[in-house]
């Protein structure tokens, strides 16, 4: 039984989600998380693909889809930045 | 070819044709194999090309390949002494006053220019005299450091 | 490979190796010219390739005649977008990236490329690009951030509207992105201030400015396969891009990353790669292309200039009340995301109730901007940190006090979202306020200034072979591009893993056929993730050692332990077995199982946060508006400088570059449009005499997620620069500063203004 997570959505995906400022998805790790968004979201599904970043608990992740999410971490959706 | 030169090249005798308008950085680089020297801007601005031309600190990019005959060019593969490095050489790697390195030669020729003329500069002499040298990694600060190491050992 | 083996977590560790100031190994080639760079590298029977570009900053190219040129004796190839198809399959990035290499139809700023030619040699090739025949149609054009924005701007890009938006109008833009971040109530936050502040600023676009041009020699066979040699900073990247535009294998096409003379973001870019390959393809022989420094000014990937409006409200106590920006970011011909990562950044020191920040990202007729060094965030900084600055001044504050007050710590809701864990800016700012530069006396004309910076560092893909010599030596292999000395780093971080010496571990970076995928050298990733999968790759290495003593001696596994750069016998009855050395266990390993390797493919991720504070010093002349540097610190969190020496020369050399931007860096266009400073001698960037020795002071604050607690800090520095130098100027001149350059003519200007 997966855990239950609020997911805070940077400006560009609320309008993919109804303008809503945050959704609901029960999942146990980014990936995971990711495969539920795209199913309810479908219109994130190209940007997901492209690459968006995952803050848990202020912690950034770019890449690792492999990592946990914690009960009751705070989430956040972000654009996958680049450094110089 | 236009013209055919014969010249010294760190120490050696070397004979080269070029085109009229052909600079020395590009005979260096391109037709001597030497490709220690570097074209930065090709406008005399960044100093990378920086050589010796009969002990005179030249931007190698504003020298015509014709004009070299029987004159003296020292570039950065002469300058340290077979396996032994240059004091400066030296100086450089221990203050990691290089980190892509690519202004390096031309820095090092240039500092040998400024000690053989100043063996005990202060640090703006060190700044102005190597104010012909662009540095973009470092900010500076390790290679007028490592200069002025240099300098202090070769004073002996 | 077990998971245990690529953990990052912070080790608790006395160090040997890590933290000294070892000789790097590519020190004696870079001093002694034998290094060889992009431009440095021949391939027999090669062409000298160059680019045609267009004189004007927008037109349509009704024509281009290449006949002339084709016929011209010694030229073996011309080429134009016609033989460059789209093989995108949609990708739009990939199709800008391939439209900004060569013009698909329309010239979009001056010095885009509209044809190239391949020819025996360069006389030869300068005669071709005079031949090829060109008729454009003019079209007006747009080159100011603020003027693309307006009702009656030219339009760039016909198919562009603007995203991000609701509301958006669908008329055809030159505003391609908008962006809102923030949280609270910025309108009551307004309300409940005692005092508010509110600036507009400017700065113009400025050049990574590396020292090398860019060069590439590109060699194409009849088969399919072929191989580049490239100054960059991601060979893969360049590959897989190649590839694509190309429409060849990845595992076709074999790059080899040169050394590199400077990126800095501009580097991570492609530009006339995909050229080198095409005319190479064309010609069926090696092409090699350097570009110019006047193409590297006006045809490469500049910084945004920006138009930026900050507004904060604060109480009598100091406490920021609230906080809004709206910036707007020009991203040359192609759109970008460069003000969202400004509007990310702009309040990301603070701890703040009441943030609001929007980002106009626009289209102009200028080169298609890339990353420089932190991208975005340092022009967000200089506006920010001034009304901070203006703020504390008015409520009779000392500026460090003021942002130590204000400023974000563990359990902050960052103005971009996510709530921060720790974070270093707090120590930074504290060091500041006891650091000795902030007591100096300050003489006639000087003023001083401080400010805060941060950005976000990456990780990211990371490849390191590790093999073991049979004479017990050890070779790494590492994907990431070494831009600055981090293979020193990387082979200090074997050696202390593996209990050897420094010098008996040799790191190369080999070519993209030799391991799996590596990201760039950007996102201050270098030395951070390519040392946690050197320590992997160890890691994996002594396994594989202890194994082979195992078997040597007939004894289980967990019985031996690495210690020492040797394998021990643990336990009881093998205690008086001769430890088995590196070199011992590398002679015997034909017999053992064959050669010892350790390997890591791995993502580094979670970097982590980073922060800095600098303090600058500026003298004046108040009747020519020339300034002088007179003294400068920074302080920064390196979690742990792995070598002291490269820490210190990235903190000043971010600093360096920041003072050239801050006060002389500037593209400068005509009405025309076009570029008129596309060399150093007008585009002037620091020289030895313009600045003092660089303090810096480097924090040790661990990262969690790093074996041996390594931050990345290859950026942060130059975040902070742009607004020190300003404020030390508003303090010097007494004039709020709001323009940069601050060059001596706006210098001058402002304190005219004054009177």
């Amino acid at each position: 039984m997966s855990t239950r997570h609020e997911i805070h959505l940077w400006g560009a995906l609320r309008p993919l989600a109804g303008g809503a400022l945050s959704i609901f998805v029960e999942a146990d790790t980014i990936r995971e998380m990711f495969a539920v968004v795209g199913e309810k979201y479908p219109g994130m599904v190209g940007q997901i693909e492209q690459g968006i970043a995952v803050s848990i608990n202020g912690k950034i992740y770019r890449d690792q889809w492999d990592v946990e999410l914690p009960q009751s971490a705070e989430i956040y959706l972000m654009p996958r930045l680049a450094g110089g | 070819m236009g013209v055919h030169v014969h010249t010294t090249v760190n120490g050696d005798a070397v004979e080269f044709a070029c085109g009229e308008g052909e600079v020395l950085l590009d005979v260096l680089r391109n037709r001597l194999g030497l490709t220690g020297a570097k074209e930065g801007c090709g406008t005399g601005d960044c100093g990378a090309c920086s050589v010796m031309l009969d002990g005179r600190l030249v931007c190698s990019c504003l020298v015509l390949g014709a004009e070299v005959g029987g004159k003296k060019i020292e570039t950065i593969e002469g300058m340290a002494d077979g396996m032994k490095l240059h004091p400066l050489q030296q100086a450089f790697i221990d203050h990691a006053a290089l980190q892509c390195g690519v202004c390096t030669p031309g820095f090092l020729i240039a500092a040998k220019a400024l000690l053989a003329k100043k063996p005990d500069p202060t640090e703006e002499e060190i700044r102005f005299g190597l104010a012909g040298n662009l540095c973009r990694c470092t900010g500076y600060d390790k290679i007028v450091r490592a200069v002025q190491h240099a300098a202090k050992e070769m004073r002996g | 490979m077990s998971l245990d083996l690529q953990n990052p977590k912070l080790v608790e560790k006395k160090f040997k190796v890590i933290g000294s100031r070892v000789p790097r190994p590519d020190g004696i080639d870079k001093v002694t010219g034998r290094a060889r760079y992009g431009a440095d590298f021949t391939m027999p029977g090669q062409l000298i390739g160059l680019v045609l570009r267009s004189p004007h900053a927008h037109a349509k190219i009704e024509k281009i005649d290449t006949s002339k040129a084709e016929k011209l004796s010694g030229v073996k190839a011309v080429i134009t977008s016609a033989d460059l198809p789209d093989l995108t399959k949609g990708d739009r990035m990939m199709l800008d990236l391939l439209e900004n290499s060569m013009a698909r139809g329309k010239a979009l700023y001056d010095g885009h490329a509209v044809a190239a030619v391949a020819a025996i040699d360069l006389p030869t090739a300068r005669k071709a690009l005079k031949l090829i025949e060109v008729k454009y149609k003019l079209l007006p054009h747009v080159t100011d951030v603020d003027e693309a924005l307006m009702p009656d701007a030219p339009i760039v890009h016909p198919h562009i509207i603007t995203e991000g938006i609701s509301s958006a109008p669908m008329k055809p833009t030159n505003w391609n992105k908008a962006c809102e971040y923030g949280h609270g109530d910025v309108d009551a936050g307004f309300k409940e201030a005692d005092h508010i502040f509110s600036r507009s600023f400017k700065t113009e676009q400025s050049h990574q400015g590396y020292i090398e041009p860019h060069s590439v020699s590109a060699s194409v066979s009849p088969d399919g396969t072929a191989e580049m040699w490239v100054c960059t900073q991601g060979h893969f990247v360049y590959r897989n891009q190649c590839a694509q535009l190309l429409g060849m294998d990845a595992s076709k096409l074999r790059v080899t990353s040169s050394e590199i003379g400077g990126g800095f973001g501009g580097k991570t870019h492609l530009w006339a790669e995909p050229l080198a390959l095409a005319l190479s393809r064309k010609a069926n022989r090696p092409v090699k292309l350097t570009m110019t420094r006047d193409e590297v000014f006006r045809a490469t990937g500049p910084t945004s200039s920006t138009s930026i409006d900050v507004k904060i409200g604060v109480k009598k106590d100091g406490t920021i009340t609230a906080a809004f920006a709206e910036l707007r970011y020009q991203s040359g011909c192609f759109p970008g995301n460069w003000a969202e990562v400004g509007a990310m950044t702009a309040f990301a020191c603070y701890d703040l109730k009441n943030v609001k920040t929007i980002g106009k990202d626009v289209i102009t007729n200028r080169p298609k901007t890339a990353a420089y060094r932190a991208p975005s965030a340092p022009m967000a900084a200089f506006a920010v940190e001034n009304v901070i600055d203006e703020a504390a001044k008015a409520i009779g504050m000392n500026p460090v006090d003021f942002r130590i007050k204000n400023a974000a710590h563990q359990g902050t809701k960052s103005s971009y979202g996510p709530v921060y864990g720790p974070i270093g800016i707090g120590p930074t700012l504290e060091a500041a306020k006891n650091h000795p530069h902030m007591k100096a006396p300050l003489g006639k004309n000087q003023g001083r200034g401080m400010a805060c910076g941060f950005w976000f560092n990456f990780g990211g893909q990371t490849c390191v072979d590790l093999n073991v010599t049979p004479d017990g030596k050890v070779t790494v292999a590492q994907g990431t591009v070494d831009v600055g000395g981090s293979r020193a780093s990387i082979a200090m971080a074997v050696a202390e893993e593996m209990g050897i010496n420094y010098e008996d571990v040799r790191s190369v970076i080999p070519d993209t056929s030799a391991l799996g995928h590596n990201d760039m050298t950007d996102g201050s990733r270098g030395t951070f993730s390519t040392s946690m999968a050197a320590i992997y790759a160890a890691r994996n290495a002594i396994t594989v050692l202890r194994e082979r003593a195992a078997k040597t001696w007939d004894i289980p596994l967990d019985e031996v332990e690495w210690k020492d750069g040797a394998a021990h016998a643990k336990g009881a009855g093998h205690g008086n077995r001769t430890p088995l050395s590196l070199a011992d266990l590398a002679r015997k390993a034909g017999r053992t199982g064959g050669p010892i390797a350790g390997h890591a493919e791995t993502v580094a991720d979670n970097a982590g946060v980073s922060f800095a504070t600098h303090i600058a010093d500026i003298e004046v002349d108040p009747e020519t508006g020339r300034s002088q540097i007179k003294r400068y610190t920074v302080i920064q969190d390196a979690g742990k400088a792995m070598h002291p020496s490269y820490v210190e020369g990235q903190y000043q050399g971010g600093a360096a570059q920041g003072i050239g931007w801050a006060l002389n860096e500037e593209y400068v266009y005509g009405k025309d449009g076009r570029l008129q400073n596309a060399g150093f001698l007008d585009y002037r960037i620091p020289v030895c005499s313009d600045l003092p020795f660089i303090d810096t002071q480097i924090l040790e604050i661990p990262n969690p997620n790093h074996p041996y607690g390594v931050r990345g800090v290859g950026e942060t520095s130059i975040v902070p620069p742009l607004a020190a130098v300003s404020i030390a100027m508003t303090n010097a001149t007494g004039v709020r500063q709001t323009h940069l350059p601050m060059s001596p003519p706006r210098v001058l200007k402002s304190l005219k203004g004054k009177k």
